[in-house]
C-alpha cells in the first residue's frame, strides 16, 4: 500500500507474543493513521471497565498517511490508550524523528497488550523485533535513558523513553523523545509505566512505497520555496513557539499566578527574546519541516548543575512558568529539565504546581506537607522539591500525583474552584475569560483541556471577545481541523503560520497514496472521530454528558484583576448558551449525547446501538440534525 | 561547484537527506542519502552534516577504477563498482555511506539539490 509502512505490530507484553498482519487499506483509508487509529482501536479492543493502569488497557503508537514522507513536516507520531487523567479516550503526539523511523522500518502501528513480568523494553531493528529486559534501565530519567540507549544501540537509533513519573503512575506522565519531544497530555507516559515499559528503540532502513513521486516532489518543493520568505517564517525560526510570550500578555490570555491574572508582571524576563538572548544553543528542527521552531537551551543557575533542554516552548512558559510565577527564562528552562527527566507533561506538571502554589499562599498546603520546605511563587528550589515529591508519589506529591482535579477531591476546602483543569486534564496556557470559544473548546475537548484539540483565541479576536454568540459553530470546525494533522500527521504550523493549505496538505495525500481523496472526506473523518470519542467517554464514565463539560469557578465567575482583560470573565449564563449552541450544532441532544442520525451519517451506527443499550443515545431532532456541522473560520495566526 | 557547511545553522531536520534519495533513487527513504546528520545530544547540542568532501582518496583505492573525477565530483560507476568497500574503509571522513539496498556505496556528486531546500543556510552552493 502506497504511502505506509503496510504492516501492523501487536505485541503481548505478558506472553512475549509478537503478531505481524498487513495494515488494511480499507482501515487505513477510512482513520488516516494515528488519532484515527487509536481511535478507532481503542473503541473497539478496550473493555468498558477497564483500569487505565490496569492490564485490559493497550498502549497504540502509530504514525499517520504524512510520515516520513516528503510532505512539509511529516514528522509526527500518536500514542493513544486510556487515560488514567480523565477515564476517557486518549491520544498525545510527538514531532521528532521516531515516526518516520518506524514507518521505514515498515510498521503503521504498534499495539502493546497486557503488562510485562519485568521492566521491558521494545527493540525494532527493520525486521528485528525483541522485548528485552530493561531491567538496568528502571528508574532512569528520561533524557538520561535516551542518551544511555543511544550509546548501547547507536545513535541511528530513534529512542522513546518514560521517566520515574511513568514508572509511577503520575497520571501526566509523558513519553519523551529526541531529547525533548514528548507526547506529553493524557498519561500516555504513566499507561507506558504501567505496562513495565520502559522505552522504545526503532530503526528503519526500508523506502515508503509512493505512488506518484514526481508531483509529490514537484508539490513539496514549490511549498518550500514559497514559505521560504514567508514574512512568519523568520520570527518562527529565530524564537519559536516562545515568541508568543509577550502577545499574550499584551492580549490578557497568559496564565499568572495559576490563572490569578492574566497579565504576568515580569513577563519580559521568560520571553522569547530573553530564551533566544540568554540561553539558546541551537534551532532544533522535527523531522522534514524547515520552520525549525524547536529551540534547544542551556540553563545556568549558581548552586544547580548546567543542564540542556529542548525548550521552554511556549506552553512550559506559561505554565511552569507565569503559572508558577517565574520571571528568569534560566528558571524555567530548569523546569522544563526537571519535569522532562522525571517524565512530567511541562503543561499539567506546571499547572499542578501553581495550583499547589496557590494551595501554599491559602495555607491548605503547608511546610508539613513539603517535608519541610516552602512552595513560593517563582522559586526553582521550591519548584523542585514539589515536583520531585510528585514523581515518587511521596506525601503531597501522591495528592499531586492525580492532577489537579484529583488533588482538589483529595484536599477540598474549596480547591476545585481554582484547579485548571477540564474532565481531569490541565488547561494549557491560556486563561479564557476574556477568549470564550477557548473556554468552549477546552470544556467540550473528548480528552480534556488541550489547546491543541481546537485553538480558538485569535477566532474568539475575530468573532468578538464579549459575546458568546457565534462561537460554537466555529468551535466545531476548529475541532475537525485538528485531527486532520493528528492523523495525518504533519505538523500544522505550515497551515496555521505560513499559509500552506490544508487542500494542498489533502493533495499531497493524493499523490503519496492515489487516493482520490478530498478535503471534505477528511473533515468528515475528524468529524467521525469525534463523535467516537464523545460516545466512548459517555460509554465509560456514563451520563448526562453535560455534568463533564464544566468549567472551573474561577473562569466562568471571578473577574481578571489585572492586565489588558482586566474585569473580564465569562459567566455561568454565558457558558450555558455556548454548550447549549455546541450540542445543537453537533447533532447532539441537551445533555451532549449523540443522536442516531449524526452518528449514522458518520458511518458509525454500531456506536448509536452501543450507546442505546446503555441508555445514552441522544434524544432524536424533530426537524433533523443541521446539515452542515461547524462554520468555516480560519483563523488569523497570532 | 562545491557545497558549502555552516554546521551551526543545521537543525537537524533531514530534508537534505529525503531529496538527495529521491534525486538518485526515486525513493522516499533518507538513510539512502549521500549525506547523513550526526547528532550529538544532550551535550554540547549540535548537529553535524556529513558529506563527501571530495579529497579523492576513494578513486585511489579503489581497485577496479570505478571512481573518476567528473566535473567536480568523484562518481562511482555502478558498471564497474563490484561493491567490495574498499572505498568505504578508506575514506578519511567516514561520508561513504552504505545500504543494503544499494548497489554501491553511497557518495555526494554535487547535484546540489540539498541546498536548494536547506532553509538555514546550512548548507550552500558555493563556486
Amino acid at each position: 500500500m502506497n504511502g505506509f509502512g503496510g504492516t501492523i505490530l501487536r505485541i503481548n507484553l505478558e506472553t512475549g507474543e509478537i503478531k505481524r498482519t498487513p495494515t488494511p487499506e480499507k482501515f487505513a483509508r477510512e482513520w488516516m493513521g494515528a488519532r484515527g487509529f487509536v481511535a478507532k482501536t481503542i473503541y473497539d479492543e478496550v473493555p468498558r471497565d477497564a483500569d487505565p493502569l490496569g492490564p485490559e488497557n493497550i498502549l497504540i503508537m502509530a504514525p499517520g498517511v504524512l510520515t516520513g514522507t516528503f510532505a512539509p513536516a511529516g514528522s509526527k507520531i500518536g500514542f493513544g490508550c486510556i487515560s488514567p487523567a480523565t477515564n476517557g479516550h486518549a491520544d498525545s503526539n510527538m514531532g521528532g524523528h521516531l515516526g518516520a523511523e518506524m514507518k521505514y522500518a515498515g510498521y503503521d502501528m504498534v499495539v502493546f497488550e497486557r503488562i510485562s513480568p519485568e521492566p521491558a523494553y521494545l527493540y525494532i531493528d527493520d525486521d528485528t523485533i525483541e522485548i528485552r529486559s530493561a531491567g538496568d534501565y528502571w528508574g532512569m530519567g528520561s533524557l538520561d535513558l535516551e542518551k544511555r540507549m543511544k550509546d548501547d544501540l547507536g545513535e541511528d537509533f530513534q529512542i522513546a523513553t518514560i521517566g520515574p513519573a511513568g514508572e509511577n503512575g503520575v497520571v501526566y506522565s509523558c513519553i519523551t523523545h529526541d531529547f525533548g519531544r514528548q507526547a506529553g497530555r493524557c498519561g500516555v507516559g504513566a499507561v507506558m509505566g504501567s505496562k513495565k515499559l520502559k522505552a522504545i528503540a526503532i530503526r528503519g532502513t526500508k523506502s515508503i512505497p509512493v505512488h506518484d513521486l514526481p508531483a509529490l516532489t514537484k508539490s513539496t518543493y514549490d511549498i518550500i520555496q514559497r514559505t521560504k520568505t514567508h514574512p512568519l517564517m523568520e520570527p518562527w525560526q529565530k524564537y519559536g513557539t516562545a515568541l508568543f510570550v509577550g502577545w499574550s500578555n499584551e492580549h490578557g490570555c497568559f496564565p499568572s499566578r495559576n490563572f490569578q491574572t492574566t497579565y504576568h508582571e515580569g513577563w519580559e524576563g521568560i520571553s522569547g527574546e530573553k530564551l533566544a538572548e540568554e540561553i539558546l544553543v541551537t534551532h532544533k528542527a522535527c523531522f522534514g519541516c524547515w520552520i525549525n521552531c524547536g529551540k534547544y537551551s542551556r540553563a545556568r543557575i549558581p548552586g544547580k548543575p548546567d543542564i540542556y533542554v529542548e525548550g521552554p516552548e511556549y506552553e512550559t512558559i506559561a505554565l511552569c512558568g507565569g503559572s508558577c510565577g517565574m520571571t528568569n527564562i534560566h528558571d524555567v528552562a530548569y523546569a522544563n529539565y526537571l519535569c522532562d527527566n522525571l517524565g512530567l507533561d511541562t503543561m499539567s506538571g506546571g499547572n499542578t504546581v501553581g495550583f499547589a502554589m496557590e494551595c501554599y499562599e491559602k495555607g491548605i498546603i503547608t511546610k508539613d506537607d513539603l517535608e519541610g520546605h516552602e512552595l513560593r511563587w517563582g522559586n526553582i528550589d521550591d519548584f523542585e522539591n514539589l515536583v520531585r515529591m510528585i514523581a515518587d508519589r511521596r506525601g503531597i506529591g501522591e495528592v499531586l500525583s492525580y492532577g489537579t482535579k484529583g488533588a482538589a477531591e483529595r484536599l477540598g476546602r474549596g480547591t476545585l474552584a481554582f484547579a485548571h483543569q477540564a474532565k481531569g486534564m490541565e488547561f494549557s496556557g491560556y486563561d479564557t475569560r476574556w477568549y470564550s470559544a477557548q473556554l468552549l473548546s477546552y470544556c467540550t475537548s473528548d480528552i480534556g483541556a488541550h489547546h491543541n484539540r481546537s485553538w480558538a483565541i485569535t477566532a474568539d479576536i475575530e468573532i468578538g471577545q464579549d459575546t458568546p454568540e457565534g462561537k460554537a459553530e466555529v468551535v466545531i470546525y476548529l475541532q475537525h481541523i485538528r485531527p486532520l494533522f493528528d492523523t495525518w500527521c504533519c505538523c500544522r504550523l505550515f497551515w496555521g503560520e505560513v499559509d500552506v493549505t490544508a487542500e494542498e496538505h489533502v493533495d499531497t495525500i493524493g499523490y503519496l497514496t492515489g487516493w482520490d481523496v478530498t478535503f471534505e472526506e477528511c473533515m468528515q473523518i475528524s468529524e467521525k472521530i469525534w463523535n467516537l470519542t464523545r460516545s466512548h467517554y459517555l460509554e465509560r464514565n456514563g451520563g448526562p454528558g453535560r455534568q463533564f463539560d464544566v468549567a472551573p469557578a474561577r473562569q466562568l465567575e471571578e473577574k481578571v484583576p489585572s492586565g489588558p482583560a482586566k474585569g473580564q470573565r465569562v459567566g455561568v449564563e454565558n457558558f450555558e448558551f455556548m454548550l447549549d449552541d455546541y450540542y445543537h450544532n453537533r447533532g447532539w441532544d441537551k445533555n451532549g449525547h449523540p443522536t442516531r442520525e449524526v452518528l449514522e451519517i458518520l458511518g458509525l451506527p454500531h456506536v448509536a446501538d452501543n450507546l442505546e443499550k446503555v441508555g445514552l443515545l441522544g434524544e432524536p431532532f424533530v426537524d433533523g440534525v443541521p446539515k452542515v456541522r461547524g462554520k468555516r473560520l480560519k483563523p488569523k495566526a497570532m | 561547484m562545491k557545497i558549502k557547511v555552516a554546521k551551526e545553522n543545521c537543525t537537524g531536520c533531514k530534508l537534505c537527506m529525503q531529496v538527495c534519495a529521491i534525486q538518485h533513487y526515486d525513493e522516499i527513504n533518507p538513510k539512502k542519502a549521500a549525506i547523513h546528520i550526526d547528532a550529538e545530544f544532550p551535550d554540547p547540542g549540535v548537529y553535524t552534516p556529513k558529506l563527501c568532501v571530495q579529497c579523492g582518496k576513494c578513486m585511489e583505492a579503489c581497485p577496479v577504477d570505478a571512481i573518476s573525477l567528473v566535473g567536480d565530483a568523484y562518481i562511482i560507476d555502478p558498471e564497474t563498482c563490484t561493491d567490495c568497500g574498499i572505498c568505504v574503509e578508506v575514506c578519511p571522513f567516514d561520508v561513504m555511506f552504505v545500504h543494503a539496498d544499494a548497489p554501491t556505496p553511497i557518495m555526494c556528486d554535487l547535484c546540489m539539490k540539498c541546498t536548494e531546500v536547506c532553509n538555514t543556510g546550512a548548507l550552500t552552493a558555493v563556486e
